[in-house]
């Protein structure tokens, strides 16, 4: 059992691992409304349009997180107005939103001489995880959980039947703009893990998967945070020990699980 | 026992004028946003307290978007509508709408019981959990439609029939005093038909006021006190021959 224990010893290893973990819980969680929405193309899109806040913050010399917060708010609100007006359809305005965002980003990098700094951003750092940054982490799983878990039944009815929510008084679109602040925070948390070209593969992939395996929207929720958890560990031993891009690796694991995942409800159908 | 509620309205739920109609709408003007064609036209509608009013067309001609302006799910351009003598959206407890049933996602996981649970959150408001008394009324409602069978079945693996009875369940948890029912009996099966038939009598009977919307000229005698024939979003004269109920009802 030593191959298990070993990397154990590192400190970086344990908080990269229980980072892995606490990311993957939000994500997961938060994922499942994001896939039975049919939000993806959103959670893409937040995760790109961050690197112009983070870049821009770098610059300045703010805090990155706290750019990253700032442009993923400003991007959710964006986006629930852009949706609300219907001059242009949604998943049009998105990509024009999210495209010129991530140039942006791009741009502001390319005025800069070393790029080393933004390798972290865009492909996560998850080995190089502060104690602060964990501090933060855990902050967002907690807020994640906790308002999944006190306006669940809001965010059902929205999500199934939002005529219905509109006769009672319940406004869809409240619950939508706090969904995209929600998901505007989890996708930061992230970041750190993963970066911003695949962290919307932590928000759908373990989701997804779990759809395939049951129809009840509690045993969804925890079959894909335990995806998650397990896409973390796996991948970042697998990081360790073939000395590959840890945030690479964690996402491959998600996509090889979704494929067993797709498999076994072949089988059983 | 009363406790902390948060209700989603930010109206109170006002209690109704004395002697008022269950809906008085004057709609002078009503378009869908972003569209310059006016879906409904100079409407006047009134229902007093405890009649079954059908609203009768052709698809297009207006029955839902009726519906749902005294639902309060589209605005009025010109024009207002009353409910219990109070502007829509001020007694939102006190009214049902059972949608039309492709207005639903029917692929969402969710069981049969919380799609019926749904209709006591207006009651619930925020943070609140049901209760055991709610849970009763779902129990109550799901016997009454003959679905108690299917409450823990995700919700698309029910026939059009099945799901319309769930959609009717709901609007009876909701214990409201006016219903809006948009084409209750669209492609059901037979049995539905009499199971939601019974259900409908009895709620005559117990003194609540319903408004169906249908393009069913069949039953309109038995079923009803008044109808309302309505064309291109305008009221128009009953065809030579058929039901107009007594004078209630009627579009003036």
């Amino acid at each position: 059992m030593s191959w298990l224990f070993d990397p154990l010893r590192y400190s970086f290893m344990q908080s990269g691992l229980l980072a892995a973990a606490l990311v993957g819980v939000a994500c997961a969680t938060i994922g499942v409304y994001v896939v039975l929405r049919r939000m993806a193309f959103i959670g893409d899109a937040l995760a790109h349009t961050i690197l112009p806040g983070v870049v821009g913050a770098y610059l300045a010399g703010w805090s990155l997180i706290g750019g990253a917060l700032a442009a993923g708010l400003l991007t959710a609100l964006g986006i629930g107005w852009f949706s609300r007006r219907q001059e242009v359809r949604e998943d049009t305005a998105i990509g024009i939103l999210f495209t010129g965002m991530f140039a942006l980003g791009i741009l502001l990098m390319s005025t800069v001489r070393s790029f080393r700094d933004f390798t972290h951003i865009l492909f996560g750092n998850i080995l190089g995880v502060t104690a602060a940054d964990l501090g933060l982490i855990a902050g967002v799983t907690a807020l994640v959980l906790c308002v999944l878990w006190l306006f669940n039944k809001e965010l059902e009815l929205t999500s199934f039947d939002p005529t219905h929510s509109e006769v009672i008084g319940l406004r869809a679109d409240i619950i939508r703009y706090g969904l995209l602040i929600l998901l505007a925070f989890t996708v930061v948390t992230g970041i750190q893990v993963v970066g911003v070209v695949l962290t919307s593969a932590l928000l759908i992939t373990p989701a997804a998967a779990a759809s395939l395996l049951t129809q009840r929207l509690s045993r969804m929720v925890l079959l894909a945070a335990g995806i998650a958890v397990l896409s973390g560990v796996v991948g970042l031993y697998a990081s360790y020990y073939f000395n590959v891009s840890s945030g690479a690796s964690i996402v491959l694991t998600c996509t090889a699980l979704f494929g067993i995942a797709w498999v076994v409800r072949r089988f059983k159908a | 026992m009363s406790r902390v509620r948060f209700p989603y309205s930010p109206h109170k739920h006002e209690d109704p004028v004395p002697g008022a109609a269950a809906v008085e709408a004057r709609i002078e003007r009503m378009s869908y946003a972003g569209s310059p064609a006016l879906a409904l036209r100079e409407i006047h509608l009134s229902v007093p307290v405890g009649a079954r009013v059908a609203l009768v067309g052709p698809n297009g001609a207006g029955k839902s978007t009726l519906l749902k302006a005294v639902a309060g799910l589209l605005p009025v351009q010109a024009g207002d509508v009353h409910i219990y003598g109070l502007p829509v959206g001020q007694c939102r407890h006190r009214v049902a709408y059972l949608p039309q049933r492709s207005e639903i996602d029917w692929r969402f996981p969710v069981t049969i019981q919380r799609l019926v649970m749904t209709g006591r959150y207006v009651h619930l408001g925020w943070l609140q959990r049901p209760t055991a008394e709610d849970r009763a009324i779902v129990a109550q409602v799901l016997m009454e439609l003959r679905i108690e069978h299917l409450a823990g079945r995700q919700i698309g693996e029910l026939s059009g029939g099945q799901q319309q009875r769930a959609l009717l369940a709901r609007a009876l948890a909701q214990q409201a005093d006016l219903l809006l029912l948009d084409e209750p009996l669209n492609a059901v099966d037979t049995d539905t038909r009499a199971v939601i038939a019974e259900v409908l009598a009895e709620l005559h009977q117990s003194g609540k006021t319903v408004i169906t919307a249908t393009h069913d000229l069949g039953r309109l005698e038995t079923d009803f006190d008044g109808a309302a024939y309505l064309s291109e979003g305008r009221e128009v004269p009953a065809p030579p021959g058929s039901f107009t109920g007594s004078s209630i009802g009627r579009l003036v």
